[in-house]
């Protein structure tokens, strides 16, 4: 009984010290960061792509607009093909061959990003910029080097939510004549709903995040990008590239960038969260 | 990347980030004491500070130097709070700079004007370097080459290069905003050697053969032109110091000032200054 008591409370010693260090880091984060989107004012901030710190310019438009496309671009790479993977592997592969398929794109998430960086710059951008125009660093490279690195996420996640859903269901579906597609995007699919959101929203904290790989493909232009081959920076990479030097007010603008970082992702996982329990509120399909 | 797991709430793994970074400072803590002579700072000095630093360590092996990049003004932020004995920087002080630190001259570094080998212009004047960074000449064809898209190649804000790039050449213009952006001189070479519509500035005794060099107003990028004055990029290196250095850094720094340190960078495409 003692012994139990002890355990409890080094463990809950471990779980606060963790969700204290998470609080630590957010208050400081706005701390450093919101007096000077309060300074240069929301338009001025947000709805500015003048990007200037040595002038006190601080508009981070391009770059928001950057993000965001870049990890559109990589889900509508990495979320189709991640999906598709993982509606094979357990629907219509032998599960023989699954087995091997499934770790072998588990490791596919090990690989270091500079690594993928390093294969874009080499091979990708070169052929963008042969067949496609442009300079070749660019939106299109930096989604598809991030598509590639969200697919072992999606697919993984979306493999353990299919497979999680009872095989009564499967069964009961296929015994009343429909056909194994039929099974598959209107009984399997929709039940396992609220795990495959949760894929894509994970894929999507990862695209968003990632920074060396992107740095390396997209180019960093701070103007907001006209097509797909134009070149673009994003808010981590904004970070990462400047914060070496930065200091003042340089350096409080690499903070709200964090912020603004910070706030989208936010919203990404609260409205996960939303769709996954509203997927749970009415459990299986209709 | 790791950063944003915090997000995702993998607690474990913040606990786990919290962990190493207790360590990685405790790690830290032994540093700038002792026998050490700590120098950073600027990434173009970089190289040439850790070829001076073999030599001389090849000469004094009870000494000990370390050399680290960061940037020109990170190494300023260093020797301010006492983590650098020197910082390196590749641009002029600003005057409250040189109001806080000592900058002393080391050496002179030409900046070259770097294209891709099969581009054809081999001459530029001054302004029209200058319209071709900051967007306003946006075709190959207006400076005499091959009809094709300029893409300016520049570096991060508050490289020293670009500082240094931004003040001899720039004038009151800006660089637009659709020049490409890379953190190290050795990006700018990859993106230069393979994309032929590229142009970019780099540190003249990093040029490589791969690139082509484009002369300015008519004079070779070479070291005896900087050293002659003829040819205008050019700019300091200096070792920046804040008050009494002590006397391993003194050591050192007497070393990079002598005969035989300046020959060294003279030998690697540096221009001397005594």
């Amino acid at each position: 009984m003692n012994q139990d008591k002890l355990i409890a409370l080094a463990l809950m010693t471990v779980a606060l010290s963790a969700v204290t260090g998470l609080a630590v880091i957010t208050v400081f984060i706005f701390k450093e960061g919101v007096p000077i989107i309060v300074d240069a004012g929301l338009r001025g901030f947000f709805l500015s792509s003048d990007w200037d710190p040595a002038a006190g310019r601080f508009g981070i438009l391009s770059m928001i607009v950057g993000s965001l496309i870049v990890t559109l671009g990589a889900m509508a790479l990495g979320g189709v093909f991640g999906l598709s993977l993982a509606i094979v592997l357990t629907q219509f592969c032998p599960a023989k061959l699954a087995a091997i398929i499934k770790p072998v794109v588990e490791l596919l998430a090990g690989i270091p990003s500079v690594v993928y960086g390093f294969m874009g710059v080499v091979t990708l951008v070169p052929l963008i910029r042969t067949y496609l125009g442009g300079p070749g660093l660019s939106v299109l490279a930096a989604s598809i080097v991030l598509g590639i690195m969200v697919l072992p996420t999606v697919t993984s996640i979306s493999v353990d939510a299919l497979q999680a859903v009872p095989r009564s269901y499967w069964e009961g579906s296929v015994a009343m004549g429909a056909t194994k597609w039929q099974t598959t995007h209107m009984i399997m699919l929709k039940a396992a709903r609220s795990g495959i959101v949760a894929a894509i929203i994970l894929g999507m904290g990862r695209a968003l995040g990632e920074t060396m790989a992107v740095i390396m493909v997209a180019g960093n232009a701070l103007e907001v990008p006209g097509s797909l081959l134009d070149p673009v920076r994003t808010l981590t990479s904004n970070i990462a590239l400047e914060m070496g030097y930065a200091t003042g007010r340089h350096r409080e603008a690499l903070f709200a960038t964090g912020v603004t970082l910070f706030v989208i992702i936010m919203i990404f996982n609260t409205t996960a969260l939303v769709i996954a329990r509203r997927g749970a509120g009415k459990r299986g399909p209709k | 990347m790791t950063g944003f797991c915090i997000f995702r709430g993998e607690k474990s793994s913040i606990f786990l980030l919290l962990v190493v970074g207790i360590f990685s400072i405790a790690g830290c803590s032994g540093h700038g004491r002792g026998g050490t002579v700590n120098v950073v700072g600027s990434t173009s000095v970089q190289p040439f500070a850790e070829l001076l630093a073999e030599e001389y360590l090849a000469k004094n092996p009870t000494r000990n130097v370390e050399v680290q990049g960061g940037g020109s003004t990170a190494g300023l932020q260093a020797v301010r709070t006492g983590l650098a004995h020197i910082g390196m920087c590749s641009r002029t002080l600003t005057p409250e700079e040189s109001g806080e630190f000592k900058g002393t001259l080391i050496a002179r570094d030409g900046l070259a004007i770097v294209v891709n080998p099969s581009n054809p212009v081999g001459n530029l004047s001054l302004s029209q370097l200058c319209d071709l960074f900051s967007g306003a000449i946006a075709n190959w064809q207006d400076v005499g080459g091959v009809a094709g898209p300029v893409r300016p190649i520049t570096r991060e804000e508050g490289s020293g290069t670009r500082d240094s790039f931004v003040h001899l050449v720039m004038g009151d213009s800006h660089i637009t905003r659709r020049a490409l952006t890379q953190e190290s001189n050795g990006a700018v070479r990859e993106l230069v050697k393979g994309d032929p519509g590229a142009i970019g500035y780099m540190s003249l005794g990093m040029v490589g053969m791969e690139l082509k060099t484009v002369r300015i107003e008519g004079i070779e990028p070479t070291a005896d032109n900087v050293l002659a004055g003829t040819y205008n990029l050019a700019r300091p290196f200096l070792f920046v110091t804040k008050g009494e250095i002590s006397a391993e850094a003194t050591h050192f720094f007497d070393f990079v000032m002598s005969e035989e340190g300046q020959d060294t960078l003279k030998r690697e495409g540096l221009v001397r200054v005594r």
